[in-house]
Parts: C-alpha cells; sequence; structure tokens
C-alpha cells in the first residue's frame, strides 16, 4: 500500500542528493587540486571572480590515484584539474581529459618551449595538459640542526641524524629516492636490489614518514626532524609563510623533478571558464603574489620566472643550469611498476618492524 | 495447537513487515549492494572503471598466500586487536562496576557523562590530540618533567606503546558501556545472598558478578577486537615507522595503487579469518556466559 509512495520519496531522495551534489551552474568553475595549492589562494580567487565573473569552486584530492578516481565517478562535475604530467597519458588514454584550444589562452606562449612540448602533455599534435609549475622532490633540512648545509644525499644515512630522518610514505617516491642515492636514471631503475638494499639500511634512520605539508612543517616546528625529503615549493613556503628554520637542499647526486599541468576534463561544463582559470593561473602577476605571499614551485612561464626578484630562490637557485643538470624528470610509470615499487617498499616497512 | 501457533507467528511477520522493512531495505542499499560489489571486485584482473578488459582470476587471493608480507602483518594486527581488547577489559570493566554497582544519581550520571564524551569528538581530532601528548617536548613530557626532580626522557610518539594508547582511548567507551547495561541488571540480591552465605569478596567476583556480566564483556570485546584488526588511521598517524599494519596495507592498495582487487580480496581475508576467530571462541564463551 505505501510501496509506491515509498519509491516516489527515494526516487526524490536520491534525486535531490545527486542534484545537490552534480549540479555545475554555467558560471562556475569546478576545480580539482592538491589543498593549499595555488588554485585555492583567497585572494587569487576573489581576483579571478572579479575579473571574470565566474564563481570558483574547490575541490581537493590527496594522491595522484584519488585525483583519477574523482575523475572517473564524476564525469561533468570538474572543469579544470591539476594533473602530474607523469600521470596526463593515463587521464588521456582513459578519456577523462580532452584536447585544449591553447590559442583560447594568451599565456601559453610564453610557456618554455621544452616544458610546452613535452611528450608527456602535448600528442598528436594536440595539447592535453598546460603546464603550471614545476619542483623537485629534493632534501629539505631543519637548519638548527645543521651549522652548515650538507651538499650529498649520503647525509640522510648519517648516524647522527638516527631516529630524526623523515621520508615521504609513498612508494614510488621513495623507489626514485633510492634510485638517485644509487646513481641510477629514476626512469630506468636497471638495479633494483641495490635500490632495495639501500633503502632498507634508510628505515632504521627514520623517525617517522610524512604524507602530506603539515606532517613535515609540525615536526620540524616541534624539532624532532633533522633532515628529510621535501619538495622545492613546500619547502620554500615553509620559509616564506610560516616562518619556519627550513633551507632546501638539492643534493650533488641529483633530484627528482616533476612537472605539473592544468587539464580540462572531458564534459566540463564551462571550458570557457576552464580556459580563463588556466590562464589566470599561469600570468605573471598571479605567480609573483603567490611567491611573494605563500611560497609557490618554479613557474613553467618565462615572463613570470623572469618578473621574480634576481636572488629568488626560484629564479637564481631553481634556475642555475648547474641545477638543470643534474635533476631528473619524471616520466610516466605502469601500473604493473607501480604495483611493484608498492610491495618492495611495504615489504621494507614490514621487515624493520 | 500446532496450526495455531503456525498462523501466530505467520501473522506475527506480516504485521512485523512495515517495522522492518525501512532497516532492512536501508541494510539491502547501504551494506548488502556494496558489500557483494565488493566480492565481485575481488575476484577480477581490473576494475571496470579504469576502461581497461578484465576477466575472473584467484590471483588476488592468491597473491595474500604468496607473499609472506601479508600473513606476517595479519598477525601482527591480530595481536594488536588482543592487546588493544585485554587493556580495554583491564581498563573498562572496573570503571563500568563503579557506575553500575557503586554510584548513585547524580555523580553516576556525571561520570558516565564523562565516559561518553570522546565519542562527540571527531576521531581524527582525538588521534591528533594524542599527538600533541605523546612527543618528545610534548605535554606529558613538559608535564612530567616540570614535576619530578630527575630529567626524563618521554617520546612514545611514532611507536607501538602510542598505537595501543590511540586505539584502547578509542574503542574503551564500548566496553564500558556494554559491561555497565550486564552489571547494571545484576539483582542486588544474589550479591547480598552471597555475602550472607560467607562468600569474600574476591569470590563474589569470581562466582557471581563476571559470569553474570559475561555477555556484557563479550560483546564489548567482539565490537573492540573486529575494527582495531581492521584499523590504519590510528597506526598511520601514531605508529610512524612502526605502524604498518593488516589495515594499512589494504588502504594502500585503495587509495595509493587504486588496485582495488586486491584490497577487496584482503579485505574478505580479513573478514574470513575474524569469522572464524569468533566462531572458534564462540562455544568456549557461551559456557563461560
Amino acid at each position: 500500500m505505501c510501496m509506491p509512495k515509498l519509491t516516489a520519496f527515494l526516487t526524490a531522495t536520491a534525486v535531490f542528493a545527486s542534484a545537490l551534489t552534480l549540479t555545475a551552474r554555467a558560471d562556475e568553475v569546478h576545480v580539482l587540486n592538491w589543498k593549499g595549492y595555488g588554485a585555492d589562494e583567497p585572494w587569487a580567487i576573489a581576483a579571478f571572480e572579479k575579473a571574470t565573473g565566474n564563481k570558483v569552486v574547490n575541490d581537493f584530492f590527496n594522491s595522484e590515484q584519488e585525483m583519477l578516481t574523482k575523475l572517473r565517478t564524476n564525469p561533468g562535475l570538474y572543469d579544470v584539474v591539476m594533473i602530474n604530467a607523469a600521470f596526463n597519458n593515463q587521464a588521456m588514454a582513459e578519456k577523462l581529459i580532452q584536447p585544449i584550444d591553447v590559442s583560447k589562452i594568451p599565456n601559453y606562449a610564453d610557456i618554455s618551449p621544452d616544458k610546452a612540448n613535452s611528450p608527456m602533455l602535448a600528442r598528436d599534435g594536440k595539447v592535453y595538459g598546460v603546464p603550471w609549475v614545476w619542483g623537485l622532490t629534493a632534501l629539505a633540512i631543519n637548519e638548527k640542526a645543521f651549522e652548515t648545509p650538507p651538499t650529498s644525499i649520503a647525509e640522510m644515512w648519517d648516524p647522527a641524524h638516527k631516529g630524526r630522518v623523515t621520508i615521504r610514505d609513498d612508494a614510488v617516491e621513495a623507489v626514485q629516492f633510492g634510485a638517485i642515492a644509487t646513481g641510477q636514471n629514476i626512469n630506468d631503475i636497471k638495479d633494483m636490489e641495490a635500490v632495495k638494499a639501500k633503502l632498507t639500511s634508510l628505515i632504521p634512520q627514520i623517525k617517522t614518514f610524512w604524507s602530506s605539508e603539515n606532517d613535515w612543517n609540525q615536526m620540524v616546528a616541534s624539532n624532532q626532524i633533522n633532515i628529510g625529503t621535501y619538495w622545492s615549493g613546500s619547502a620554500d613556503r615553509a620559509k616564506t609563510h610560516f616562518k619556519l628554520p627550513v633551507s632546501l637542499v638539492i643534493p650533488q647526486e641529483g633530484a627528482v623533478a616533476w612537472l605539473d599541468a592544468f587539464s580540462i576534463p572531458v564534459g566540463s561544463k564551462n571550458v570557457a571558464g576552464a580556459e580563463a582559470f588556466i590562464n589566470y593561473m599561469i600570468d605573471p602577476g598571479f605567480y609573483v603574489e603567490w611567491v611573494t605571499k605563500v611560497g609557490a614551485p618554479v613557474s613553467a612561464n618565462t615572463k613570470a620566472v623572469a618578473a621574480l626578484p634576481e636572488d629568488a630562490f626560484n629564479r637564481k637557485v631553481m634556475g642555475d643550469p648547474a641545477v638543470a643538470k643534474r635533476i631528473q624528470f619524471q616520466a610516466p610509470i605502469t601500473d604493473a611498476q607501480r604495483e611493484a615499487y608498492l610491495a618492495l617498499w611495504q615489504e621494507l616497512k614490514v621487515n624493520v618492524k | 495447537m500446532a496450526g495455531q501457533v503456525a498462523t501466530g507467528s505467520r501473522s506475527g511477520l506480516r504485521s512485523a513487515l512495515p517495522l522492518l522493512l525501512p532497516a532492512y531495505l536501508w541494510l539491502t542499499v547501504a551494506i548488502f549492494l556494496p558489500l557483494s560489489a565488493m566480492v565481485f571486485f575481488s575476484f577480477m584482473t581490473e576494475l571496470p572503471l579504469s576502461g581497461k578488459a578484465w576477466f575472473f582470476t584467484l590471483e588476488n587471493y592468491a597473491t595474500f598466500f604468496s607473499q609472506g608480507l601479508y600473513l606476517t602483518l595479519l598477525l601482527a594486527s591480530l595481536r594488536l586487536g588482543l592487546e588493544v581488547t585485554l587493556w580495554c577489559v583491564v581498563i573498562g570493566y572496573p570503571a563500568a562496576y563503579v557506575l553500575a554497582k557503586v554510584l548513585k544519581g547524580r555523580s553516576r550520571e556525571a561520570i558516565f557523562l564523562l565516559v561518553i564524551l570522546p565519542f562527540w569528538s571527531n576521531g581524527l581530532v582525538r588521534i591528533f590530540s594524542w599527538a600533541m601528548v605523546l612527543r618528545e617536548g610534548g605535554i606529558l613530557d613538559t608535564a612530567l618533567n616540570a614535576v619530578l626532580p630527575f630529567k626524563i626522557n618521554i617520546d612514545l610518539m611514532y611507536s607501538y606503546p602510542a598505537v595501543i594508547i590511540g586505539l584502547v582511548h578509542s574503542y574503551v567507551p564500548y566496553m564500558v558501556l556494554t559491561c555497565y547495561l550486564t552489571l547494571q541488571a545484576i539483582d542486588d540480591s544474589l550479591i547480598e545472598a552471597g555475602r550472607s552465605l560467607g562468600a569474600s569478596r574476591l569470590q563474589m567476583l569470581k562466582r557471581v558478578i563476571i559470569p553474570l556480566s559475561m555477555p556484557g564483556l563479550v560483546a564489548g570485546a567482539a565490537l573492540i577486537f573486529v575494527p582495531v584488526v581492521g584499523s590504519f588511521m590510528e597506526p598511520r598517524i601514531l605508529g610512524g615507522r612502526t605502524g604498518t599494519f593488516y589495515g594499512t596495507v589494504i588502504e594502500d592498495q585503495f587509495v595509493a595503487v587504486f588496485n582495488w582487487p586486491l584490497g577487496a580480496a584482503l579485505s574478505f581475508i580479513l573478514l574470513a579469518v575474524v569469522l572464524v576467530i569468533l566462531a572458534l571462541a564462540s562455544p568456549v564463551l557461551k559456557r563461560a556466559a
């Protein structure tokens, strides 16, 4: 007797719920990015909304896998997504992102050609990602623990730092870090046993694994660690924005470099708004303000980097040709490789318990 | 007579149906369907969402047995579950006894509120506040050094004890609540009768109170043991480099590598092991109860 009513009620609830989560208004730009990573700065959103009349709605992910899952399970919800270039190909192959008409993005012309033409982002004459910023996974030190900054990656293994070292709880980052420590190419690791042995000897040094910027900064603020792997932009932010005694070290052995780019998901309801947002994100005006107020990685836009003061870290150190020579850009990783890396990483973590 | 009983129970079921329907409909939609989907996933090579070709396989389950890693972790998690449950009994049972039999009126309400209070805060907030207390130079370290005449160094953070402390804190209210209910139901006249027959306090506890409150202890232990074995948040945040457990490995499969099939298979192996343990324990516990 009450079944039709109940069905109607359930349908109504379901429709209401999906309407709440999935409706994207035409003048809204839904952005998917890491939290606290430029695109959600309140001053930047206010400036963009004032200039274009679009409303920015931010959503966040905590790992690349989560980002891909969100794109897969919410088709049509997002207009702009920030994807590490190494994952761009996978997103394109799964038809999650669409080609971008770069003629609609005036600032695209100023992007350094080596980044814009990266085979990870541009394929068959189509652009699937607009390079935004790049940075390093290098080392960062707690300035209180060092009189002179170290130059070698071997510092992580120094018994003096036992129990005061941190590394990110991420299999790919850990394995690539091990590759650099054993003098190998991060994108073509020949001797995995050497990497494993090197990482095994590192684990007893470790205080804990970090997973977010906040973890790292808190451990330095409470003086619990001396040294650890860290992202260049985050180290800059820790120093500039949080006034912590943190400085970045690019070891002589090298560092892992990554490139972050913006893409437009398939099914975006506001492509024009997405293009305007991407253009704003790579604009020198936004970049300089971001670096000054908050701290940021290096812009892919040459004019944006040139607009920084000459002694700025992102211009002087990161732009140094000697640094450029020893960094290695991350290439895409297959699912099989990723699973193998995770298996190795988990085994390491379990064996030292 | 038999016919009467049959019609009686059938009409009882019919009239109970509208009352049962919402709960069972909800269980079907919210638990049974996703769980069946997970069973299905656990036998697949790839997730259909990823757009790749997939077929059925037993490989995900075989992975568990082919790599010693998972068995080691499962044993570590079971041990963690046992230890946490034990500490919850040690801490929760006396508290429940005092609440049920000693305190009356207002003071009981106040103490009861204090027990339930942690439930009102978010679990993550509780874990992070433990992080502030336990670390070197944290609240515990500073407070003890301010009071004690000699210098001690307390840095429990990122260790196995820290995981135990965090988990016991999260789960001890379950034990207090379940034991409180059964302890309160014990008739005071039974205790008085025992006393008047000359039983000592210890004998009373062993022969009367514990046996009568056993159902509460068992329910509390099951409520605590099962989620602790699969826990991942507390070990990850408080355990540091010793915080790798079976639950964190399952989480990695879902979050870090998008290998839902393996994650699902590992979860069902855990479910099976927990069910076997509960089944093996049930005759023993039933006799005790």
